[in-house]
């Protein structure tokens, strides 16, 4: 397994009426082999574009990303993605999803059954796996993105809001489920989320970025994710640092938001 | 006229029998299941449920103002319908030197569609000779003539008289009123008139149904679907005509989607196609198939040919349509994460594209298919040998108007019967449209 460099990375849009957004500013990181990153930061400030660009969907303007030895040029199997929904294919059912990474690699289907068939395990699906998507609810069908993504056995995992649309209490038991995947598996992990109680429980680093231009505004080193694993997470909520530090974030995010809506104001 | 009658007792049907049997049947009327429960329906689309009593009364009421419209033997509330039997009027004929005499003229109506009807021995009808009559009294003598119901007879009744018009003989009266040159008698049995040149004249009432050439009582109609069936017209049986058909629309739009497609799929995925296809495929869309009849039948001639080109481009811009559709339906979230999961273009293409613009793809190949289903039938009317259409307007020249129907009511039939094939071929290969 190899760290991901995020290396000086700006990204500047050409607006068709001549303007420009600096979606992201100077953007470096370091994530280790097996770290699992939580992103944070107000609507804007460049979470999707960030990991846009480290998925090889967009090129950034300036910098580069670094995947071990290799440079990331476009799209590959090594980077997993988790999208907040729509993006499983409703044609095929649970298993098809699961196994279509397999599937593209040319793995024959025997070999790829064990892995698939425990994935489904994994995820609570064994009996729901010759369902049509459609048939699934919302918790359900994350659950087949997370074993779809994982099936391909990919480097790093890039998670933007996979659990946005769910409802308070299925979200609580992905969280669980997101956490005792990573340390199972070990898998470099960035996870975006509006959720600050989401990023604090799950991150092992969390990042809050910064709009206009999109930066990193202030990391933080976490504990509260390795407590979590195999722990009822409403325990973690407990531990004495857990308040502080999202009480610190939220007051951060909201001056920010302030900001921006000031500025907003000043323009209008 | 007949249109408002046609139009009042239509708009009757619909509301007379909804506020009968909404009374009547305050069951069936009910809103049924979970919209039982819903307070606001009125707005409510998903509320709104196919009355099928209505669809049911629907259909009956345009067949009992089918029936109710022509001379049909079927026991409906009709129409008052023409007059039809042996009636009779009195004319007087006046001489020059004032001397008259009464004659009774005796008409014998039959049903105008005669000939076309066969007896209980299959033999055909034939018009009924006139009835003899006693010739009477005087120098004008009684006559005897027929007419089909409505028809229109000029009556020289002069021809066995003493003297004749000629002569000097001029009938002044009718039933005993006084008539001059131009004016009309109206009797119930129809309207005795005097020509310009003073020669009475009979038209029997023709009552508000229709003859038989203009609508053919359903039986008829069902009579001639037998026969046709039987006996084929015009060379070939109805099955072939409905085969040919049938055949130039699968024919055509089978090569408007094997073709119309890939280039829907290449315009929705490069650059270059799109901007190639682009001009062709707006300039065309608009333009009416039947537009192109006329170049069709310059370029192919008028045979098969000719026509599975003019579908097969009936077909082709909307099933480019529906493919580049297809394409820009597709989620952009799908794409990558099809990418991120290790696909080719060629994967994302066959295992993404493809499957994910079947919906659309569907509603452009029922849209297609009724399009050419439409397009055939004109095709043919303009030129061909053999199908529906040309069935219809051979039989519209000979004034079968029964052959005209039947040709209609198998049009429909069919085409309704593709959409239906086209809509389970749907569910049953898209079973998650409108489920995302
Ligand atoms: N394709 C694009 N063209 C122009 N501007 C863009 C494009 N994509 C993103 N932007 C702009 O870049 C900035 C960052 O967008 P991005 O989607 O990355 O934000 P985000 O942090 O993911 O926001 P959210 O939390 O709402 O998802 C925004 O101001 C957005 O308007
Ligand atoms: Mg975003």
């Amino acid at each position: 397994m190899s760290g991901l460099l995020i290396d000086d990375i700006s990204m500047r849009f050409d607006l068709p009426n001549g303007g420009h957004v600096q979606a992201l500013k100077n953007v470096t990181l370091d994530i280790k082999s097996g770290e699992l990153m939580s992103v944070l930061g107000p609507s804007g400030c460049g979470k999707t574009t960030l990991l846009n660009i480290v998925a090889g969907f967009l090129a950034p303007t300036q910098g580069r990303v670094m995947l071990g030895d290799h440079e990331v040029k476009g799209p590959d199997a090594e980077r997993g993605m988790v999208f907040q929904q729509g993006a499983l294919f409703e044609w095929m059912n649970v298993r098809d999803n699961v196994r279509f990474g397999p599937d593209m690699k040319g793995v024959s289907r025997s070999q790829s059954r064990e892995k698939v068939e425990h994935l489904l395990e994994v995820v609570g699906l064994q009996d729901f796996k010759e369902k049509a998507i459609y048939e699934l609810s919302g918790g359900m069908q994350q659950r087949v993105a997370l074993a779809r993504c994982l099936a391909n056995d990919p480097d790093v995992i890039l998670m933007d809001e996979p659990l946005g649309a769910l409802d308070a209490l299925t979200r609580e038991k992905m969280q669980s489920l997101v956490l005792d995947l990573w340390k199972e598996t070990g898998k470099t992990i960035i996870l975006i989320t509006h959720s600050v109680e989401e990023a604090l429980l799950l991150g092992e680093r969390l990042l809050v970025m910064a709009p206009r231009p999109g930066r990193v505004h202030k990391e933080y080193r976490l504990p509260f994710a390795d407590l979590g694993v195999g722990n009822d997470l409403r325990e973690v909520k407990k531990h004495p640092d857990y308040n502080s530090t999202r009480e610190e974030i939220l007051e951060m995010i909201w001056n920010m938001e302030e900001e921006i809506m000031g500025r907003a104001e000043e323009q209008a | 006229m007949t249109g408002f009658l046609v139009l009042a007792l239509y708009v009757g049907a619909f509301f007379g029998s909804y506020f009968v049997l909404s009374r009547l049947l305050q069951g069936a009327f009910a809103r049924k299941g979970f919209n039982k429960l819903k307070t606001v329906t009125f707005g409510d689309e998903s509320a709104v449920v196919a009355n099928r009593i209505a669809s049911v009364l629907s259909v009956v009421t345009v067949f009992w103002l089918w029936v109710a419209f022509t001379n049909s033997v079927i026991p409906l509330p009709k129409l008052p319908g023409p007059y039809q039997g042996q009636m009779e009027f009195t004319y007087t004929a006046t001489l020059p030197d004032g001397s008259t005499d009464d004659a009774t003229v005796t008409m014998l109506v039959y049903p105008e569609d005669i000939q076309q009807t066969v007896d209980a021995e299959g033999n055909p009808g034939r018009a009924p000779e006139a009835v003899e009559v006693e010739p009477g009294e005087g120098f004008a003598k009684n006559d005897s003539d027929t007419v089909a119901r409505y028809g229109f007879k000029v009556l020289n009744v002069w021809k066995n008289d003493d003297v004749s018009k000629k002569d000097g003989s001029v009938v002044t009266h009718i039933n005993g009123a006084p008539v001059s040159p131009g004016d009309y008698v109206e009797v119930p049995e129809g309207t005795i008139g005097i020509t310009d040149k003073g020669t009475p004249t009979f038209a029997p009432a023709v009552g508000l149904r229709m003859a038989r050439l203009y609508l053919p009582a359903p039986e008829v109609v069902l009579e001639r679907f037998v026969r046709l069936n039987k006996e084929g017209y015009q060379n070939f049986t109805l099955w072939e005509h409905t085969r040919y058909s049938l055949q130039r629309v699968l024919l055509g739009f089978l090569f408007g989607a094997l073709i119309g497609i890939p280039i829907g799929y290449a315009m929705g995925l490069t650059n270059w196609s799109r901007g190639w296809f682009d001009p062709i495929v707006e300039f065309m869309r608009p333009v009416p198939p039947l537009a192109l009849i006329p170049l069709m039948i310059i370029w192919f001639g008028i045979g098969e040919l000719s026509k599975v080109i003019l579908l097969f481009l009936a077909a082709l811009w909307i099933m480019i349509i529906a493919a580049r559709a297809g394409v820009s339906g597709v989620a952009i979230t799908k794409v990558h994460a099809a990418y991120s999961l290790g696909a080719s273009k060629w994967q994302i293409l066959t295992k993404v594209i493809v499957p994910n613009s079947l919906p659309e793809i569907f509603t452009g190949a029922r849209v297609a298919m009724g399009v050419c289903w439409g397009t055939v039938v004109a095709a043919e009317l303009v030129a061909a040998e053999v199908g529906l259409g040309k069935m219809i307007v051979v039989a519209s020249k000979f004034q079968l108007t029964d052959i005209v129907i039947v040709g209609i009511i198998l049009i429909g039939v069919i085409g309704f019967m593709i959409d239906v094939g086209m809509r389970k071929l749907e569910n049953w290969l898209v079973p998650w449209k409108g489920r995302v």
